[in-house]
């Protein structure tokens, strides 16, 4: 068999097991991009040796156990607090006053896998007085990441490169003041957990819950195609109040959208928008 | 023979490079004329916060044009495309670039051997995979995949290499077409384009 007959055989079988998950389970993997997809189920593949993409479809179907195993592969939950710190000295210098006009605050951190991120806002926010009027809604499509995310527990190992992420993001205070550390882990203070509602939220397949003054979604887009991307950007837009804020990733663009002109550039560098406040954009 | 007649031997190169691969990859893309007409993709080992400074290196000191590998960016010829600082960089089955966060690959992020695994699903065998200079053995797997898909895999000579340990592991790894000195790297290569496509043009 030729390689690219080989290829080609393979990513039947891929959307053959995506349509699987999707038909069983409801988790819509189908718009995701195919490569990153593909990695980790072949990954999985070869640690449970399953000689082909096929026999791994038959096992999901009758185990939902397995089904979780690779939810969890396919879900990328790799994050940081304070995760390119730019970004968040950009937050502080372009956006924080923005959000001073707003006397309540509804901020939106969709992809929010382990919270990292999440309290990481929270932190910005409590420094920048903002807190108290805020309401932070974390969403992610997977219950065992947001179950860890609720629970605000990190491991040590991180703290030290946490740290230097909150001092050059233009953290004021002494970092250790906002957890407790035991033995091996941290415990994220229970003040910042507050005015954080985590929920249940796919942006393949769930709609719009509420308007939103701010929303967050970092290095989750570039896991989806163009017309995924383009459902979210919708979504987010719809989501938004006029003038409200989007932030995406440092790779991550608008610009490409059939909806890109619904947005103008607060900051380039960081990929943060504004939903324009001229009605006739919209 | 003759339902290949119109096609390129080759479609793609792919490049892996760590410790010393700086001065390495000067050298080879130097050697290249601007119309080269198949594009590279170059994984270089760098710091996560290092921004884009080795396009701006490598595009001043060669003839064609350098750029960091956007998301969603469509692959073209004659373009040299560097991956992201923190980011894995994937080619696609429709020959567009995509990024990823997930955990580091051999200790790397931009991991060599993600960007080799995957260029065998938008390339199939028209690929020519270059191992330089490195001080791990990220890309050696990638390689071996590549090899055994068709493609063509030069490594750099482990005794010309500022680190060894890379081009060696792929030498462990697979069997492969070329092992040479680094300053006769980037004149094989243009000799191994313009040969496969009289070849393929001209049977």
């Amino acid at each position: 068999m030729s390689t690219s007959e080989e290829v080609e055989n393979q990513q039947i079988e891929l959307q053959l097991l995506l349509q699987a998950i999707y038909l069983k389970y409801g988790y819509d993997f189908r718009s995701y991009a195919k490569a990153s997809v593909k990695r980790r189920i072949l990954h999985r593949m070869t640690t449970d040796q399953f000689p082909n993409i096929s026999a791994m479809q038959h096992r999901l179907l009758e185990d939902v156990s397995f089904f979780e195993t690779l939810l969890l592969d396919l879900s990328i939950n790799v994050t940081e607090m304070f995760r390119d710190p730019t970004f968040y000295l950009a937050l502080r210098k372009e956006v924080i006053p923005l959000l001073r006009n707003y006397p309540f605050l509804k901020i939106w951190h969709a992809g929010c896998s382990s919270g990292e991120e999440v309290y990481s806002m929270a932190i910005l926010l409590k420094e920048e007085g903002l807190y108290d009027r805020a309401q932070i809604y974390a969403t992610d499509m997977n219950q065992v990441i947001l179950k860890k995310a609720r629970d605000g527990i990190f491991s040590i190992n991180r703290l030290k490169s946490y740290t230097m992420n909150y001092q050059r993001a233009g953290g004021q205070e002494s970092f250790s003041d906002y957890y407790n550390a035991h033995y091996d882990h941290v415990v994220m203070d229970k003040s910042l957990k507050e005015n954080i509602l985590f929920s249940d939220h796919n942006l393949a397949t769930d709609g719009v819950f509420g308007e939103m003054h701010l929303i967050i979604c970092r290095n989750v887009l570039i896991y989806f195609n163009r017309e995924l991307q383009d459902r979210v950007f919708r979504l987010f837009a719809e989501s938004l109040t006029l003038g409200g804020i989007m932030c995406l990733g440092s790779k991550e663009s608008v610009r490409l959208s059939n909806i890109s002109t619904i947005f103008d550039d607060i900051s380039k560098e960081e990929k943060i928008y504004r939903k324009s406040l001229s009605l006739d954009k919209i | 023979m003759s339902s290949v007649l119109h096609e390129k031997r080759f479609e793609v190169v792919v490049i892996g490079a760590s410790a010393g691969g700086i001065r390495a990859l000067t050298m080879v893309l130097s050697a290249l004329p601007e119309d080269f007409a198949l594009p590279i993709i170059i994984v270089q080992h760098v710091h996560p916060h290092s921004g884009g400074y080795i396009s701006h290196i490598l595009g001043a000191k060669c003839a064609l044009i350098v750029k960091q590998a956007d998301e969603k960016e469509s692959v073209l010829g004659g373009t040299v495309y560097i991956a992201p600082p923190n980011y894995h960089l994937m080619l696609e089955t429709d020959r567009s670039f995509s990024l990823s966060v997930a955990a580091p690959v051999n200790y790397s992020r931009p991991a060599i051997d993600v960007l080799f695994e995957t260029a065998i699903d938008a390339y199939y065998d028209k690929i020519v995979c270059i191992v330089l200079t490195g001080a791990n053995h990220d890309g050696s797997q990638g390689a071996a995949k590549i090899h055994r898909a068709g493609g063509y895999i030069i490594v750099q000579d482990p005794t010309t290499a500022e680190a060894d340990s890379m081009p060696r592991a792929t030498l462990a790894a697979t069997p492969v077409d070329k092992v040479l000195p680094l300053e006769q790297i980037g004149a094989y290569l243009l000799q191994l384009i313009n040969r496969s496509n009289q070849l393929w043009h001209f049977p």
